[in-house]
């Protein structure tokens, strides 16, 4: 029976992934490998060149896509870890409650959130407006339409996917562990890095799994914020399939784009000194 | 069915482009239909008064009964969620549905997703339509489609920031407004404003045509003049001086107007596109001629009325001005100013010579398309 | 130990700035929810009045549109707590065949652009002949949270100590209780947060659901498709809503923990 455990554990996601992950995915498959158009239809050719000439038309965008996902993913660890370790280890009785605050504007809908930051963060706005009125700020700054904005866009829609999953690994270390560690070791700076950042680790792993992954394939913040050379991978994807229809290379950029997130995924899990990306996500 | 069956359901593999029906066959299909006392409309949101008062007359007048469906959102996403229903040949469970005129209206077309119309059936079209909405090349005789609401593409432009009357389309391309132009991310959108402003006449275009305009929005973005390859938000943008000048859509600008926003629009003088929002009837719908007896009933000028004071766009049928102006004699207070900022404002009712600069997109063939998209895609989405 | 009670301090009002931060949009959003505006389009301040609040559920529609999301959210979250809890607790504890392939599929599911899942999806549900609704849409968003609940759940599953449990067996518990009494209780931070993404995840779901939806709608998408035309009020009003509930949530919850301690 106790053999048995993991695979009825497993069973139900198991079935839920099979049906509509995996099949969905074999189909794709299949279709990043055809050629025609919507009209005449779509013939299998194995036409792995969709690839090739997928990626040489489209390598900017997607590197650029690495790079702002990146980026807003080490902006989200610096602002998100110290959210984490305080409503950990100070949050009290209160903890979830935090959390909850923390999640709660994404309760409301994007749409709502992107017209109020847009009416924030206007050129000359409540915010700019004001400072510039002070000669705080030179007349034609901005924020929307950069690069700035569309990285800060993707830091603030998946932060809470960082802080709570640090929290939830942080959460679990006795506090007296950590003062035990602050009086042996000589500073608190050392008592952190030797104690509670590897035990933070698993935490800190599925929190970049779960923003840095969503956040380069995003296409609505490069839409809404992002100026005339701020374009994504996922933004090609949606006109590549809604308004070109050519499924076959909205197909094969994703493939291409999940294949590049594993290998950067497996990188990372390098880095973290584990030697398997499945094992390193399991532990 | 195999992982791979499943693949080739899923993308359609056989061929599905309609040959053009025989007009025999159009006949023959509608001689067939009958009237099924019930009809189920797909539109956008706040395309109906919450009243629903022309849908309430309609059922008074005829007992047909409705449901009226609030499902669509964007042209794109309606098209990329219909056609594997459609190629299926399953039916999308609606009798009429609202699309742009564009790519997926387009596609729609040539994949004979659409039941060509049996204009006999619809005489309040025939006498009431203006004769614009009569001839739009995406849709010649009006064969597929009836023009539920229109808009014009132009230039809008923020009061506040620009202090000279803007005519021309080259203002988008002034390097004096550096960075505080928008331009739309459409392809089509843009390449039209590309070619206008190169003398050309989009609905007339060739491929030699679409690169000189790419080449031209080319010049205009790597000069910086550009800020933003804008979709819907642009008209935010422009209200609150993000950017000053940019293309734009009619009715959004008249809305800001009302609301007090230091906002113009100008149909430029080298040309404008108009657009328009059409009902059609899906292939695979349950009621057709309850379908078609609806649409022609929404072109009874006194219904119409009513609809455009709620929509506040372009209608297609010019007599409702008229009714509009009868009614707002009768209006009082907040009411009546309102009507009378409608009726004047040609936003809502386009001038003779407005009209007369407004073009039609160019009609793509698939082949074109796989052309004319990634010239001005690489420049929107570089 | 000033030192430290000087940083937990500034610790403390960094947390309560980020968790401003976060919720700054939703000001603007509270404020023009109480705007007496003339025209179609609700974006500049004309004058304040409680109109919106009256009429609140006049557009029947956008009603129905945030009732269907509503039950959608709560049921999606509890099916997607449940299995995802099950997987996240095998993957973080126990060794099996297929744990590999597994992982792998977490994180394809992670990483899968919206759209492509969206339309993959619909591709599935048609050549089916699985007519879209309502559940076709809860459907697809347990895919879509799935993985984000069994990554937090594990994280916190592999930070436990097995012995406890085995303890709890050699006291002869059986194989539920020590469930329910040594596990649940201490996965349950993990369980909870990822609960909270579920839901969130859900609720504000635009473009998966734009393809699985048939003709049911939800609150974000009736919104989207309302921007051409200009978002009526009611729309902000109902935003404040749900964060004003969750914030009177937040205050019980913190009341009623204050009264146990």
């Amino acid at each position: 029976m106790r053999r048995l455990t993991p695979y009825l554990l497993a069973l139900p996601s198991w079935m839920w992934l099979a049906i509509f992950l995996v099949v969905p995915m074999v189909a794709m498959a299949s279709v990043s490998l055809q050629t025609g158009n919507a009209i005449d239809g779509f013939a299998m050719t194995f036409s792995f060149s969709n690839y090739g000439d997928a990626l040489s038309r489209y390598s900017p965008q997607l590197l650029r896509s690495l790079l702002y996902g990146g980026l807003a993913t080490v902006a989200m660890l610096i602002i998100g870890y110290p959210v984490a370790y305080w409503i950990a280890f100070r949050g009290g009785h209160r903890k979830s409650v935090y959390l909850f605050l923390l999640l709660l504007p994404f309760f409301v809908s994007f749409v709502l959130r992107t017209i109020s930051w847009n009416f924030l963060l206007s050129d000359n706005g409540i915010l700019f407006g004001t400072l510039k009125g002070w000669g705080l700020l030179p007349a034609d700054f901005h924020v929307l339409a950069t690069t700035f904005a569309v990285v800060g866009g993707l830091t603030y829609n998946f932060l809470p996917f960082m802080i709570l999953p640090i929290y939830v690994a942080l959460e679990r270390v006795d506090p007296r562990v950590v003062e035990a560690a602050q009086d042996l070791y000589a500073t608190r700076t050392a008592a952190f890095r030797r104690v509670v950042l590897p035990l933070s680790l698993p935490g800190v792993f599925a929190g970049v799994l779960m923003t840095f992954v969503p956040a380069t394939a995003d296409p609505i913040n490069a839409q809404i914020l992002g100026g005339t050379a701020n374009t994504m991978i996922g933004n090609i994807i949606q006109t590549e399939y809604l308004t070109n229809l050519d499924y076959p290379t909205a197909s094969a950029l994703s493939f291409t784009l999940m294949a590049v997130l594993l290998v950067g995924i497996f990188i990372y899990a390098r880095a973290l000194g584990t030697e398997n990306v499945l094992e390193a996500a399991a532990r | 069915m195999s992982a791979a069956g499943l693949a080739l359901a899923a993308c359609g593999v056989q061929g599905q482009k309609a040959a053009p029906p025989k007009a025999d066959a159009v006949e023959d299909f509608w001689s067939k239909q009958t009237k099924h006392g019930k009809v189920v409309f797909a539109n956008w949101p706040e395309y109906m008064p919450e009243d629903k008062g022309p849908l309430e007359k309609f059922k008074q007048d005829t007992g047909i009964s409705y449901e009226y469906k609030e499902v669509i959102q964007e042209n794109a996403e309606f098209f990329g969620k219909a056609d594997p229903v459609l190629r299926a040949g399953q039916s999308l469970g609606y009798d009429i549905v609202v699309m742009t005129n564009g790519v997926q209206l387009q596609h729609m077309i040539d994949l004979g997703y659409i039941v060509p119309l049996d204009h006999s059936k619809l005489p309040n079209f025939q006498a009431n339509a203006g004769q614009k909405y009569k001839e739009r090349a995406y849709d010649p005789g009006n064969k597929y489609t009836v023009p539920y609401t229109s808009g014009v593409t132009g230039i809008a432009y923020n009061t506040n920031y620009v202090k000279e009357d803007i005519t021309s389309i080259q203002s988008l391309f002034d390097p004096k407004y550096k960075g505080r132009v928008g331009m739309m991310a459409d392809a089509q959108e843009i390449g039209n404003f590309g070619m206008f402003a190169l003398g050309i006449d989009p609905e007339k275009s060739a491929e030699a045509d679409w690169q000189k305009a790419g080449e031209k929005l080319k010049a205009q973005r790597d000069a910086g003049i550009v800020r933003k390859y804008y979709d819907q938000s642009y008209i935010d943008a422009v209200s609150k001086g993000d950017v000053w000048l940019c293309m734009a859509w009619s009715g959004d600008v008249f809305q800001r107007q009302l609301a007090g926003e230091p906002v113009k629009f100008v149909v430029p003088e080298e040309g404008g596109t108009i657009w328009t929002d059409n009902m059609l009837i899906p292939k695979g719908a349950a009621n057709p001629v309850d379908a078609l007896m609806l649409m022609d009933y929404l072109y009874q000028p006194t219904v119409a009325a009513e609809l455009d004071e709620f929509i506040q766009y372009v209608t297609p049928i010019p007599a409702v001005q008229d009714l509009l102006r009868e009614k707002a004699k009768t209006a009082t207070g907040e009411k009546k100013k309102s009507l009378e900022e409608m009726v004047e404002s040609p936003l809502m009712f386009p001038s003779e010579a407005d009209y007369a600069k407004l073009r039609n997109y160019v009609k793509l063939t698939t082949q074109q398309e796989q052309v004319y998209n990634p010239i001005f895609q690489s420049i929107t989405q570089a | 130990m000033r030192g430290i009670r000087v940083g937990d301090r500034l610790l403390h009002i960094y947390t309560w700035l980020v968790i401003v931060w976060l919720s700054s949009p939703i000001a603007v959003m509270i404020l023009f929810g109480f705007n007496d505006k003339q025209s179609k389009s609700n974006t500049s301040w004309q004058g304040f009045t409680l109109r919106w609040y009256a009429e609140l559920f006049d557009i029947s529609d956008l009603t129905v549109a945030l009732r269907n999301s509503l039950v959608i959210a709560l049921i999606s979250t509890v099916i997607t707590v449940v299995i995802g809890t099950m997987l996240g607790l095998a993957l973080g504890r126990h060794r099996f065949r297929g744990k590999g392939v597994t992982n792998f599929l977490v994180f394809a599911a992670i990483s899968t652009p919206e759209l492509v899942m969206g339309a993959s999806l619909l591709s599935l549900f048609v050549s089916g002949s699985v007519p879209r609704d309502a559940n076709t849409i809860i459907v697809s968003h347990v895919l879509f949270s799935l993985s984000f609940v069994v990554v937090t759940v594990r994280a916190r599953v592999v930070t436990l100590d097995p012995s406890l449990e085995e303890a709890a067996r050699d006291l002869g518990a059986t194989a539920w209780g020590t469930f329910r009494q040594v596990t649940l209780p201490s996965i349950m931070p993990g369980v909870l947060a990822g609960a909270m993404l579920s839901f969130a995840l859900s609720i504000d779901d635009y473009v998966v659901t734009s393809f699985v939806n048939g003709s049911t709608v939800t609150f974000p998408l009736w919104i989207v498709g309302a921007v051409k035309t200009g978002i009526p009020p009611q729309v902000n009003v109902m935003g404040t809503l749900i964060f004003g509930v969750g914030v009177l949530i937040a205050i019980a919850n913190a009341v009623a923990a204050r009264r146990r301690n």
